[in-house]
């Protein structure tokens, strides 16, 4: 492979096998990635979108050499992570959400410290960066703290120190902001962007079920279902795919059966529904303005009245919708609500 | 700035690994109590048991030095052979394993800072009984009881890395094993009694585990008189055999370790968690 590429897979697939006694109606296999081919340059910071089981941390777990692929190939760093998975490590590092680790006896400084070592860095370079990096992250005044003292988002904070304190050149960021306040998750995005930016040699793969995040940060996002990749591109193109439709928000009061209500109605490319403060949000990816009426008139034959309605420009949230025909945090079981089906 | 060798990352990771056990030991002080004065209260039941059948003295402290050694029993079954479960569940073995160092490395540097904690639980646990049972010792010969000492828990360290390596596949099942092998092996292993009382064979048997042979040759080292009649083997023989169960654990530790760590990777048990 080029030695350009800091990421490449080809025809990637895993397979876990159920055993009997769980498996349900004679489904013995789960295909969690099926068939990626995938090519990051370095320097990249790419977004793999999704919602809970698209496949993003299977890719994920073998890129870092925790799981073995059962088809295909891949590799990182121009090393293939089947055969040689040491030399993988040595190039690599993990931050995912809500991790739990190190030692709460320990502090902050001496967890990063502890594991700054299993990358053989000297005592010296280590704690200079370990001061460094808790200043970036707004943490210095915490370095001494016991980490289980520590809040959720402080903890993300040290685990992202962790992840950055070997100096990687390929981080692997999976759920990074997951559960974590606005403010923790903007600060974060920051840095992820400014390290990126100003390190050419750096790339960063980055999960996540947040389409702004995604959108934010992303040079390329590729999304995933059913351990596919749909599509691949810039937020920008993926966006422009949906220039010709029309993309309306409508609030309404709480209806019952939005699927039956809307699926016949012409004009209605996709759309899907989430239950939102008590009412139920609408969005709709339509053909034309002229599909706007009927939908309109359903909602008021089902007893529904119309609290807001927005025309809006198209988002990444949009573009999953119509390539898989339901919201990202739908059937996942995040959301109450159900999809609409693709036609 | 040129890349740490493979024994700079080893040797780093090991000081790495022991520092949170030793560290820890410092910080919470609750095991004076737990790991020192609970263990005294089973060692002064059996003392009180042989002294009310009018026991020889040494028995006492036959019990006091099993009552000792039982610490790293447990440390070896709950902090190194289990130790990889509690990792998995709070996400540190992933860590360890996306890492550039071996796993090899990580257990040296758990056992290295267990020993440390357990000598100082071990050394309380010794004075106390050498003082409130005022028990005498003639020691053999000081090198010999050093070696003995020292090479039992290579040994038996090196046996804790090998069933760590069955926790990298299993999670909750394994942790049985620890269960199952507690208490049989304070029996077998005689730490409450000379080991010979059970019969060649069986002590034969249960000089597998480390502490058997370690117990057998420390108490003919401190206790000659008594021990000349209760004997399992000439103290030479268990250094020598101590010498092999070292070099084989760890062997066997190394390579139960990189197959299973493959096969974990291609059943995906690696990040298990719950199970």
């Amino acid at each position: 492979m080029s030695m350009e590429l800091a990421i490449k897979t080809e025809q990637l697939s895993r397979v876990y096998k159920v055993k009997k006694r769980e498996a349900g109606a004679g489904k013995r296999e789960i295909i969690a990635l099926d068939r990626v081919d995938l090519e990051i340059p370095t320097g990249e910071l790419f977004g793999l979108l999704g919602p809970n089981g698209a496949g993003k941390t299977t890719l994920i777990k073998i890129l870092t050499t925790l799981l073995a692929p059962t088809g295909g190939r891949a590799w990182v760093a121009g090393v293939d992570v089947a055969q040689n998975p040491w030399e993988v490590r040595r190039h690599i590092n993990v931050v995912s959400g809500g991790e739990s680790s190190g030692y709460g006896l320990l502090t902050v400084e001496e967890n990063l410290w502890m594991f700054s070592q299993f990358y053989g860095i000297d005592g010296k370079t280590a704690r200079t960066r370990i001061g460094e990096l808790l200043g970036i992250v707004g943490l210095a005044d915490r370095a001494k703290t016991k980490i289980f003292h520590l809040s959720t988002g402080m903890r993300q904070k040290m685990n992202f120190v962790r992840g950055f304190l070997t100096n990687p050149e390929i981080l692997f960021l999976d759920e990074p902001t997951l559960g974590l306040d606005v403010q923790t998750s903007h600060t974060l995005r920051g840095f992820i962007k400014d390290w990126v930016g100003k390190r050419p040699d750096k790339t960063v793969l980055l999960t996540t079920h947040y389409m702004h995040e995604a959108d934010e940060l992303c040079h390329r996002v590729a999304i995933m279902h059913d351990g596919r990749i749909l599509a691949c591109d810039t937020p920008g193109n993926l966006k422009k795919r949906l220039q010709q439709e029309v993309v309306f928000r409508l609030r309404v009061t709480a209806i019952a059966d939005p699927e039956k209500l809307f699926q016949d109605l012409q004009g209605v490319q996709r759309f899907s529904h989430a239950e939102v403060d008590g009412h139920t949000e609408l969005n709709f990816i339509l053909e034309d303005e002229n599909a706007l009426p009927p939908i309109l008139t359903a909602i008021q034959h089902s007893h529904g009245e119309l609290i807001s309605l927005e025309k809006r420009d198209s988002t990444l949230e949009d573009v999953f919708i119509s390539l898989v025909g339901r919201g990202l945090t739908e059937g996942d079981g995040s959301a109450g609500a159900a999809q609409g089906e693709p036609r | 700035m040129s890349s740490p060798s493979r024994w700079e990352i080893f040797r780093r990771t090991v000081m790495g690994r022991a520092y949170p056990r030793v560290v820890g030991m410092q910080r919470e002080r609750s095991w004076l109590f737990f790991d020192t004065l609970l263990p005294l209260l089973q060692v002064s039941a059996f003392v009180f048991i042989y002294r009310a059948i009018q026991a020889p003295p040494e028995f006492t402290g036959f019990v006091v030095l099993g009552g000792a050694m039982t610490a790293y029993w447990l440390n070896v079954l709950w902090s190194m052979a289990a130790q990889f479960y509690w990792e998995k569940e709070t996400g540190n073995l992933e860590l360890y394993i996306i890492a550039p160092t071996s796993l090899m490395a990580i257990l040296l540097g758990m056992a290295i800072g267990g020993m440390v904690g357990t000598t100082v639980r071990a050394a309380a646990v010794i004075t106390l009984g050498l003082l409130i049972f005022r028990i005498e010792v003639s020691i053999v010969s000081v090198p010999q009881l050093l070696g003995v000492f020292l090479l039992t828990l290579l040994a038996l360290y090196g046996l804790g890395m090998l069933f760590s390596s069955l926790f990298l596949l299993y999670g909750r099942q394994a942790s049985h094993l620890s269960n199952l092998l507690q208490e049989p092996v304070f029996l077998v292993s005689g730490f409450y009694f000379p080991v010979r009382a059970l019969g060649f064979i069986p002590a034969l048997g249960a000089s597998v585990i480390p502490i058997t042979l370690g117990l057998d040759a420390m108490r003919q080292l401190l206790f000659p008189t008594m021990m000349a009649q209760f004997r399992f083997l000439d103290v030479r023989i268990e250094l020598g055999a101590l010498a092999v169960l070292s070099i084989g654990f760890l062997w066997l530790a190394r390579r139960a370790l990189s197959y299973m760590e493959a096969l974990s990777r291609r059943e995906g048990r690696l990040t298990i968690r719950g199970q």
